[in-house]
């Protein structure tokens, strides 16, 4: 069982995986630039004005420019803003002391070097659309599920609120709706795909560090960026959620960063919290497959 | 930019990803400053000293585009020996009068050539009621006028000539004195200059793109002029990749320039006429339109458009209602009138999407204002806090107003949306663009051109039959517009086709069909040509990725369809590209014409040796390589020989409130500017009080005043209230704390903020003496969602003299921690500061 | 719905018959997954208009849904834009559609301390008389230094940068006909 329905590890179709007919569509994600990137936001209105997310409330939360904080139920796109002290303005690359997140006063500065010498990083978070999803996995009404984009979805008109879907996220993107109870999160756009449409945050992004497309394609012009950002001395460049091979099976929405992972609010190596399952289930086989069986009679019964 | 205009950014950063080099000069670190390859902060107020600095730079390394400045500016004219420059005078011009605080710019004027007659005539309306002189508007948009061409020394060698001016001028803007009066380290400096001069001459341009920051100053004209003479020594103007491009904040402000709703223009930029015994059409386009230029045709823009209102009742033997135009005395502008407001001569005031209340400069004297008419129309979308002024407004608050005591009349009137009307605007590049209706307006929500064509309607049913002579230009004016739908809506397309214009034959398609006898008419001359054939050329939408980069095919461009102005300048004097990289308009020897990827902006068959005859008028009397076709010499003016009522070059002064003294001269501030000192308008002297300087500014997140989006949910959480922006250092010297409130203090009033304490504002270190700055975004005010004191309530009203326009962006205060005092209180509080400055206290006016 | 197809439709069914016995793909599929479509999909008509926020001027599609703006999304087209839009641009729909927008005409007595409603109409009559009671009384045939200059200082309007071209056209028409001269726009501040 564990060889064909992999929870971790390499996967290179997850919509077949998940049932999917061998001509389902090639799978989708987002490339997100951070290098690009000019904190404006469009993309966390644009999403909200899409899929009608209500507003999550007024609240002044002096991390920079940054006042939603966090991805949630009501934020399914979240612009995270970091202020760094960098030595030499004229030198974009330093790799070294940039700190932690700009969250709060900054700190006293040591002897300023002439010039700027700051750096102000902003980048766009969203739910990664996992290749190995443990909200999905410990979904137990079947509401979180693979589309045949690959991508990974809250049905609403399934969700009874559980809630089991949010400590399991290993990136803390889901959330509860407060007077709603259900599980709520970037869809990656599921309705707009149907209909030959790029997601609306993807749309609006002014200067295109949201790209949106085919995976494979997207993890190719990830690498030419990269390539060329090493080349032009941006050193700290990295990607992130890109590797197939990483806890998760490589995420769907993966970014190009230009410090840790930490700084910007990402666990640095995140792991898929259901990794362990299988072995589990191999014991819960047989007992399974029993319980099923009765399921469906009962079910027919109740019919009656 | 990206703060700011982020789509539009979305080109820096593809230009930035091709190689170029993106430099942002700016107080505070923006999220431009994140994507460029060099920030350079600056104090506030002193850009002119940055650029000129970067002029020097240019000028005493001989980095200049010589065969450019030779050919098409005026580099090698020669001045009159009487002028005298800043550096002789100590920071005046000659012809400075200290009693009226105005110039006589016949002194500025090239040798040979007669000082602009124009300015002789009008100089007697100089100043109603100096030292508050109100300098007049005196050459509308369209450029002053020069009586001659000038005498020329090509070899840049002679004294006078404008070169040797102008190298005299900038050569104390070393980078040590940019250091001292900007806090720019000279290292720092050189940078900017080097890349800048490295990417322009024949195969590189640099482009400059600025916003308010340099044109809320009481020099900003000189900002802009400084920019410009340094794009002319460098050859970037009229290039692709090239130019001084104005970001403009709101989606038709170019539109509400070209068409104004301006009092010193009519559409097109023919200046308003002016109170003058016995002014006639004939005296009026003399003494205003250049004799050479394109200007030379004034009479026939001017006629068009008196026929486009006046229709019939326009003809050869009245002038075409000349009469029917009022005259100006002086500054009409927006300050002007809410200080009439204040003194009671202004009753009535319109306000049409626009909320003065929290979003001009001294806020309270724009309420003080609107608290004494006799009534007061609205028309906006939300309720703006000019709307309630009289119900909540913090005078209210203050207990110095009460509502049982405000005698305005307020009216209401709700406004539709751009969804809810057609019609178009212009955008940043003059581009006019068509929006389509999607929906009807809700409820009782009009159109601005429903109301004011109803409104004019309504009025000429009720003076219908009225004999008095002052009704006359209402009676006869044509205004019959077709109306359609429920609710009678005016087509906005049968007045853009009257803004077009008529011939004898239908549509016009060219501005240079319009005559001066009445045969045609056109409502705005430089939009002659957007309704060309019938076709509303506004809604042109030919998809980007189908045509050229040029993309002509979207949208219509004034005038003429043209994308870039001034394009001739693309090619040297003999019409060939400067060099097949920046090929953009060229002499074809073959097709006998200009050809390229744009439009040319000039006469399309003028061939490139063209000389004109002797006694030319006009167009005519501009040479096949004279690009700069509305300039009456069809030269780059590096020198204004007029036209500024503050110098024919720019200097650098001081804001009027300046924790500094000028280093450059005695003379601090700009002499010629707009001064207000009275009651509720006091200024900050420059002591010890008011030691920071502030500049306000916009987040991506809102739009301007707020009235477009503080009511927005999406928005308002995103920026949900009022915030100040402080340096560490600052923040320790005054104990602010992040996140915590802060009082900021001007002689004006203190308003209160939440403390963003941040690395991206600097304090400026300028030879051994340290300058703070605060940053205020001004979005705020009581109503809305999000809400916070306005920045608007700290400045003062004091005007560039030549346009008018505040200053604000460099003005000082002082910042404590804490919430402001509240009630009468808060008066108590600012009366202490102005005490302890000197000032006046309110009281005793 | 006969009992196969209903057999067929029901998530375990499927589940345990089909190619995701985990059931954490097709065969979760729900009811309003599988009937889901974009509200832009069935949207009546598509207009094309342009951002009125800042004057930069990207293109927009405005949806338009049973006489409603459903949607405003970038225009594609657009050689400026390319179908992208800024926080401010995104959030257009609900600029047009805010239920705060105020629908009626108020109107505030003098020394009034409450708004009150008044029909469209009758504000129009009230205004149009203000002008012209207004206008008569401050005419002003010369100036103190016995200049023509035809005008009233009584009347004043401070226009915002949003209005259409042909708005400022009528605007500046009728007020110069009125003889009102300090006519004002945004483009000054």
């Amino acid at each position: 069982m564990s060889s064909v329905y992999r929870l971790s590890g390499l996967l290179a179709d997850p919509a077949g995986e998940a049932g999917y007919r061998d001509d389902h569509p090639e799978r989708v994600g987002f490339f997100t630039d951070t290098s690009v990137c000019i904190g404006c936001k469009a993309c966390e209105v644009a999403c909200k004005e899409w899929n009608l997310v209500p507003e999550q409330g007024l609240d002044l939360l002096g991390q920079s420019y940054d006042n939603t904080g966090a991805l949630g139920a009501d934020s399914w796109r979240h612009v995270a803003f970091i202020e760094q002290r960098v030595p030499d303005p004229s030198v974009t690359s330093s790799g070294t002391d940039l700190g932690m997140p700009g969250i709060g006063a900054p700190e006293q500065p040591a002897a300023a070097e002439e010039g700027s010498g700051m750096r102000w990083l902003m980048s766009s978070d969203v739910c990664k659309h996992c290749t190995h999803a443990a909200c999905l996995d410990v979904c137990p009404t079947g509401s979180l599920f693979r589309t045949e984009f690959g991508t990974v979805v809250v049905q609403e008109d399934i969700c009874n609120g559980c809630g089991y879907c949010i400590p399991a996220c290993p990136y803390g993107v889901i959330g509860q709706r407060e007077g709603d109870g259900r599980a709520w999160k970037c869809t990656l756009c599921y309705d707009r795909l149907g209909d030959g449409l790029e997601p609306a945050c993807a749309k609006a992004c002014p200067t295109d560090s949201i790209q949106f497309g085919d995976l494979d394609e997207l993890r190719e012009r990830a690498d030419r960026r990269l390539a060329e950002l090493h080349q032009d001395g941006v050193g700290e460049a990295r990607l992130y959620g890109r590797d197939p091979d990483d806890g998760v099976g490589g995420d769907g929405a993966f970014f190009l960063l230009l410090d840790e992972p930490e700084v910007y609010g990402l666990p640095p190596d995140p792991v898929v919290t259901t990794r362990d399952l299988p072995a589990m289930w191999k014991h819960a086989a047989a007992a399974a497959a029993s319980v099923a069986a009765t399921v469906v009679l009962s079910f027919l019964g109740r019919r009656r | 930019m990206a703060e700011c205009h982020p789509v539009g950014f979305q080109w820096v950063i593809e230009a930035r990803n091709r190689g170029a080099k993106v430099i942002h000069v700016d107080p505070r670190f923006t999220r431009t400053s994140a994507m460029a390859n060099e920030y350079v902060p600056l104090r506030a107020g002193t850009d002119i000293a940055f650029l000129g600095g970067l002029i020097n730079y240019v000028l005493s390394n001989e980095k200049d585009f010589r065969e450019y400045l030779i050919a098409y500016t005026n580099a090698p004219a020669i001045l009159r020996e009487e002028f005298a420059d800043t550096e002789d005078l100590d920071g005046l011009f000659s012809g400075f009068d200290p009693e009226t605080l105005s110039y006589d710019p016949e002194t500025w004027a090239y040798e040979g050539a007669e000082a602009a007659p124009a300015a002789g005539r009008r100089s007697d309306i100089v100043g109603d009621s100096p030292p508050e002189h109100s300098g007049p508007d005196q050459y509308g948009s369209g450029g002053a006028t020069i009586g001659a061409k000038p005498k020329v020394d090509p070899s840049l060698r002679h004294p006078r000539c404008v070169y040797q001016v102008l190298k005299r001028h900038f050569s104390r803007y070393t980078p040590e004195l940019v250091e001292e009066v900007c806090g720019v380290p000279p290292e720092h400096f050189r940078r900017v200059a080097e890349a800048i001069t490295e990417n322009s001459g024949r195969e590189r341009t640099t482009a400059f793109c600025y916003s308010v920051g340099w044109t809320q100053h009481t020099v900003g004209v000189q900002y802009i002029r400084t920019a410009s003479i340094l794009q002319a020594l460098l050859g970037n103007i009229g290039r692709p990749g090239g130019g001084i491009l104005a970001l403009r904040g709101h989606a038709s402000i170019q539109g509400s320039t070209d068409i104004p709703t301006l009092y010193n223009i009519l559409p097109g930029y023919i200046p308003m006429p002016l109170a003058e015994h016995e002014l006639d059409l004939d005296q009026f386009v003399q003494e205003d339109a250049g004799q050479t230029g394109f200007w030379g045709n004034m009479r026939a823009y001017l006629v068009s458009m008196l026929k486009a209102w006046w229709g019939a009742a326009a003809a050869e033997d009245n002038d075409f209602c000349f009469d029917y135009l009022p005259r100006l005395t002086g500054d009409h502008g927006t300050y002007q009138t809410v200080l009439n407001q204040i003194s009671g001569e202004c009753k009535g005031y319109f306000l049409v999407g626009e909320n003065p209340a929290v979003g001009s400069a001294n806020a309270k004297l724009q309420r003080l204002g609107m608290s004494n008419l006799d009534w007061l129309v609205v028309r906006d979308l939300q309720m703006i806090e000019s709307a309630t002024f009289w119900k909540d407004g913090p005078e209210i608050e203050s207990g110095e107003l009460r509502t049982e005591e405000i005698g305005t009349e307020v009216f209401f009137l709700p406004a539709a949306a751009h969804t809810e009307k057609e019609g178009a605007f212009t955008n940043t590049q003059r581009l006019l663009q068509w929006h389509h209706k999607a929906v009807e307006p809700p409820g009782e929500a009009r159109s601005d051109l429903w109301f004011f064509y109803h409104l004019g309607r309504v009025i000429q049913r009720k003076l219908e039959g009225s004999s008095e002579p002052r009704d006359r230009p209402l009676r006869e004016l044509v205004w019959d517009y077709p109306c359609e739908g429920e609710i009678r809506e005016p087509s906005a397309e049968a007045v853009l086709a009257e803004i077009n214009g008529r011939g004898p034959d239908g549509p016009l398609s060219m501005y240079t069909q319009l005559a001066d006898d009445g045969s045609t008419s056109c409502g705005c001359w430089i939009y002659c040509g957007v309704y060309a054939d019938g076709h509303n050329h506004a809604a042109n939408r030919q998809p980007g990725s189908e045509q050229s980069w040029v993309a002509p095919g979207w949208a219509w461009a004034w005038p003429d369809n043209r994308r870039i102005l001034y394009n001739r300048a693309s090619a040297d004097p003999a019409g060939r590209p400067w060099s097949e990289r920046k090929r953009y308009i060229w002499w074809s020897d073959e097709q006998r014409r200009w050809v390229g990827a744009d439009k040319p902006d000039f006469e399309p068959t003028k061939a490139p040796d063209y000389t004109p005859e002797p006694g030319a008028k006009a167009q005519d009397a501009l040479a096949g390589d004279n690009p700069f076709i509305m300039q009456t010499d069809g030269r780059a003016w590096l020198f204004a020989p007029a036209g500024l009522l503050d110098g024919p070059l720019p200097t650098h002064y001081e804001p009027h409130e300046s924790p500094v003294a000028n280093p450059l001269y005695g003379q601090g501030q700009n002499p010629t500017r707009q001064v207000f000192d009275r009651k509720y308008n006091r200024y900050n002297p420059p002591d010890g009080v008011f030691p920071y300087v502030f500049t306000t500014y916009r987040l991506t997140e809102h739009h301007t005043a707020g009235g477009m989006s503080r009511d927005l949910p999406y928005l308002s959480e995103l920026q949900p209230e009022f915030f100040c922006e402080v340096s560490p250092e600052l923040a320790t010297e005054r104990e602010l704390e992040h996140l915590g409130w802060a009082t900021i203090v001007s002689a004006r009033t203190a308003i209160e903020a939440r403390v963003l304490v941040t690395d991206r504002i600097r304090p400026l270190r300028m030879r051994g003496r340290t300058v703070h700055q605060v940053g205020l975004p001004y979005h705020w005010g009581p109503n809305g969602l999000s809400t916070g004191d306005a920045a608007n309530e700290l400045l003062s009203v004091v005007l560039d003299p030549n346009v008018h326009i505040q200053e604000a962006k460099a003005a000082t205060c002082d910042i404590v921690p804490g919430r402001r005092p509240r009630g009468e209180s808060l008066q108590r509080y600012v009366d202490s500061y102005r005490r302890r400055a000197g000032i006046p206290e309110e009281a005793d006016r | 719905m006969g009992i196969r197809r209903w057999i067929a439709s029901w998530p375990v069914y499927r589940q345990l018959t089909g190619s995701d016995p985990l059931g954490r793909g097709a065969a979760a599929k729900s009811r309003g997954s599988r009937e889901l479509s974009p509200r832009t999909h069935d949207a009546d008509r598509v207009v094309r208009s342009i951002c009125p926020y800042c004057a930069v001027g990207c293109g927009q599609q405005v949806y338009v849904s049973n006489g409603k703006v459903s949607q405003i999304e970038g225009d594609p087209d657009s050689p400026i834009s390319r179908g992208r839009l800024c926080p401010k641009g995104a959030a257009s729909k609900q600029l047009v559609t805010s239920p705060s927008r105020q629908q009626r005409v108020l109107y505030r007595k003098p020394y009034g301390t409450e708004w009150e409603e008044l029909p469209l109409e009758r504000a129009m009559e009230m205004i149009a008389d203000r002008v012209i009671e207004t206008r008569g009384r401050t005419w002003q045939e010369h100036d103190a230094r016995g200049r023509r200059v035809n005008r009233t200082l009584g009347i004043a309007s401070l226009g915002g940068a949003t209005l259409d071209n042909e708005e400022n056209y009528l605007m500046k028409k009728l007020y110069t006909a009125l003889g009102a001269v300090q006519v004002e726009n945004q483009a000054r501040i």
